[in-house]
């Protein structure tokens, strides 16, 4: 299922098709944003196993990993995907069949540029938002870590750059 | 718009008993009399929260009979989607940035 269940985007870069899936996929942690990740810890590298079955991990400083992603298909320099194995509780889920997928497309368009597009997909079974939400706000830990996390996020983004 | 209904959703549980009410919504829909006899405010004030977490997007109401009936707001997926789509449109602008530099380090 697609639809409201799946958020869809793209992006032209100036590099071939392989140089652009070798950036996403070994070297994630270059342009991942930092702060995204739900590590206890500061995050220190992410990791971004190369091969169906892998793990996108990140280390946080302190040597803990967060798993939060299995690689579900490899295959460069045309596409790449793999689970998000994130709670709407922003803890790793276990069950697989409450995760969402990501598929990532590496399209040439001349020799030296690439259409990256990306499809966020099966949102919907990551469950229902608000009983997450509701056992979040019950937990002390999962609002603290959770959805203060998210509020900070969402205030960030609202933050207009450069305004002091 | 939704970025802004999660906002309004983290402040209004911020308050103690609109946490309660909506943690009582949680288990069942219930009517505002109902509320009322689970959490120690009165009935006007229940109406005053649940006015407050329905303006948010948390909770919606439907009217049985000459009541209305409140339950969560089953549309919250919305908000994660909403999430999702700034996230990935920052990560990807991101990403353009660090492949094209890469690009320019090694001609």
């Amino acid at each position: 299922m697609t639809g409201t269940a799946a958020v869809t985007t793209s992006i032209v870069v100036d590099a071939p098709a392989d140089q652009a899936f070798a950036v996403f996929t070994e070297d994630i942690g270059s342009w991942w944003p930092a702060d995204h990740h739900i590590l206890q810890a500061p995050l220190a590298s992410m990791v971004f196993e190369p091969r169906v079955g892998g793990h996108v991990y990140d280390v946080g400083t302190d040597g803990s990993e967060c798993h939060w992603a299995r690689v579900l298909a490899y295959e460069p320099p045309t596409r790449v995907v793999f689970s998000w194995d994130i709670s709407l509780q922003w803890q790793v889920e276990t069950d697989p069949a409450r995760t969402s997928e990501v598929e990532v497309r590496f399209v040439p368009e001349g020799e030296h540029r690439t259409r990256v597009e990306l499809e966020h997909r099966r949102i919907d079974r990551h469950g229902d938002g608000w009983e997450g939400l509701r056992d979040a706000v019950g937990s002390p830990e999962g609002w603290g870590s959770g959805l203060q996390w998210f509020a900070r996020r969402l205030d960030q983004e609202h933050s207009p750059v450069g305004e002091a | 718009m939704v970025t802004n209904s999660n906002s309004l959703a983290l402040g209004a549980l911020g308050d103690p008993t609109r946490r309660a009410i909506f943690e009582h919504l949680g288990e069942r829909p219930l009517a505002v009399v109902d509320l009322a006899a689970l959490v120690p405010v009165s009935r006007p004030a229940v109406s005053q929260h649940l006015k407050v977490l329905r303006e948010a997007g948390l909770v919606r109401d439907v009217r049985v009979g000459s009541r209305h009936v409140y339950s969560l707001d089953p549309d919250g997926i919305a908000g994660l989607r909403d999430y999702l789509d700034r996230f990935w449109n920052t990560a990807l602008h991101s990403f353009k940035a660090r492949v094209e530099q890469q690009r320019e380090e090694t001609p």
